[in-house]
């Protein structure tokens, strides 16, 4: 279970441009749960991910997982048990290297980088198999350096990369707005379909609304640093992208976009 | 023509035995993608030191080690000032490089020289033992050759480790490791480490092979440096199955065979760093294709 107690986010403290972004913010993530987040520009989703991941300081409040308070615990000892995928799909692997060194990388998480093989050879077919799910071809690419795929396939990748080891939560930061439609159609499927088999509790940060609709079984919008609606389980379920499209226009109408 | 034979394999010994210098810095610019300045200063420490053990009577070999533990001190300090004190990455490489002048000096106590008598490694028993019956020229070759080509498989084999895989990748992409739990900052240091401990080697091996340290042979070693990992890798970039390390230690010997022809057409020495610099240019320029990495260094 993750939980925001209070958190409170200044940017730029004591000066001129001093924005108070969140004041006594809580969210409680059951495990489980697949949330998305829904919200205009400057709303506060992706700086309420980096709060989670500790990519950002927060002036106040408490950040817990399964009780344990991690709200000084450093960024890149939190992803031991989160797993992030970024808006940006060359972000979440090494060009340079081959798919099949990133997927190394990716499966050796959480125990230490020592002078063993980089490359587990006997991975290699669970490597081809995880990769064959994914119905792109990338099981036959595993000798290929990742800069030399597309953004799909790289960002499909990417997907299983955060994946591979066991994680408590997994950050998807709007990692299909990149994407042509058909490609983030794929990436959506493919992200709800590993959240299922993996039963992994899932913030999906998104503009997509449909998207937003469509999976998980909570929903929330946010404006200025609040949580302005939310929908979970059946009530979500009946939920349709014109409902949250009307709050959506009613906020924008308001702040004059 | 025995003359010019000559002075093709001392061009050649010494492109070998700055090659060393020449992997070091294809650790931090090309992988690392980290321009790293202490270079100048930690290749006059490897010599320093090397030329304070020799005089000491201290065995040849162990002046190598010894030289190269230093040079790790070197690439430490560089990387902890860069990474835990914020520093960015240039001016890291010049604090320290600026401040091993002065190190160096105290060290060396003054410019060195090692006197005939004193054995080297190319003069050593048990490197006669082995190629005693070459002439001093040849054995200066073959265990310059030795040295790059056993510096090169180590860092081969290294890099194909879960490590060298993990260094890799923190130039590459360093919000990966950072998702992969692992500390980039401590990454970057281990990089620095690995770079600076080969460059004092070389600066070791030039100590042994000149019989000297000068206070000032450090100068213009990281533009070396450079020009021969842009050379090596450029030639060779459409060549997949030369690795990055053989690229690199074939551009050093390029380098210095270019300097040597400049020098026998009788170019004035004063005029040699100018001609260095112009030549980095070309090849920078010519060779431009900074690695096309997700950049998040400053």
């Amino acid at each position: 279970m993750l939980e925001l107690r209070d958190i409170v986010k200044i940017y730029n403290p004591g000066t001129i441009t001093e924005m108070c972004l969140f004041q006594g913010f809580n969210l409680t993530v059951a495990d489980g749960d697949f949330l998305s987040i829904v919200g205009s520009n400057g709303s506060g989703k992706t700086s309420l991910l980096n709060i989670i991941c500790g990519s950002i300081p927060v002036e106040g409040g408490q950040v817990l997982i399964n009780g344990e308070d991690i709200t000084k615990m450093k960024e890149y000892r939190r992803y031991g048990r989160i797993g992030r995928v970024y808006q940006n799909p060359a972000m979440g692997s090494c060009p340079n290297l081959t798919l099949l060194e990133n997927l190394s990388l990716a499966d050796n998480k959480g125990r230490p980088f020592g002078l063993k093989k980089g490359i587990n050879k006997a991975r290699r077919e669970y490597y081809r198999e995880q990769l064959a799910a994914l119905g792109l071809g990338l099981e036959d690419k595993l000798e290929v350096k990742m800069g030399a795929l597309s953004g799909g396939q790289r960002q499909a990748a990417a997907l299983i990369m955060a994946t591979l080891t066991p994680i408590d939560f997994l950050i998807l930061d709007e990692h299909t707005a990149a994407l042509d439609p058909k490609t983030a159609e794929t990436i959506m499927e493919l992200t709800d379909k590993v959240i299922r088999e993996k039963k992994l509790t899932a913030i999906m940060v998104t503009h997509n609304l449909r998207y937003a609709v469509e999976y998980g079984n909570r929903l929330i919008m946010m404006d200025k640093g609040q949580i302005v609606l939310e929908k979970a389980g059946a009530e979500k379920e009946a939920t349709t992208v014109a409902d949250v499209l009307h709050i959506f226009n009613e906020i924008s109408i308001e702040c004059g976009n | 023509m025995g003359s010019f034979f000559d002075l093709v394999v001392g061009t050649v010994t010494q492109g070998l035995i700055y090659a060393l210098l020449s992997l070091g810095v294809y650790i931090t610019y090309r992988i690392l993608d980290f321009p790293d300045l202490t270079v100048d200063g930690s290749f006059p420490l490897g010599a320093a030191v090397a030329a304070v053990l020799l005089t000491r009577g201290v065995s040849p070999y162990l002046t190598l080690i010894v030289a190269m533990a230093v040079g790790a001190l070197a690439g430490l300090v560089t990387g902890v000032i860069h990474v835990k004190l914020g520093v960015r990455d240039l001016l890291a490489g010049i604090i320290t490089m600026t401040g091993l002048f002065s190190i160096n000096l105290q060290i060396a106590g003054s410019n060195l020289a090692v006197d005939r008598a004193t054995d080297t490694i190319f003069t050593a028993a048990p490197t006669m033992a082995l190629f005693g019956a070459m002439p001093l020229i040849y054995r200066k070759l073959v265990v310059s050759l030795i040295l790059a080509v056993v510096f090169k498989l180590i860092l081969d084999a290294y890099f194909s480790t879960q490590s060298g895989l993990l260094l890799r990748a923190v130039g590459d992409n360093s919000t990966l490791v950072t998702t992969l739990a692992k500390d980039k900052g401590s990454v970057k240091i281990l990089g620095l480490v690995i770079s600076n401990t080969l460059v004092a080697l070389s600066g070791a091996v030039v100590c042994h092979e000149q019989r000297a340290f000068n206070s000032t042979m450090g100068t213009g070693q990281v533009v070396f440096g450079l020009a021969t990992v842009i050379i090596g890798t450029t030639l060779f970039k459409n060549l997949g199955f030369v690795k990055g390390t053989t690229a690199v230690i074939i551009g050093s010997i390029l380098y210095k065979a270019c300097i040597q022809v400049a020098i026998s057409l009788g170019l004035p020495a004063n005029l040699l760093k100018l001609i260095t610099a112009v030549l980095f240019l070309i090849i920078l320029v010519l060779g431009n294709r900074r690695k096309s990495g997700v950049n998040a260094n400053a």
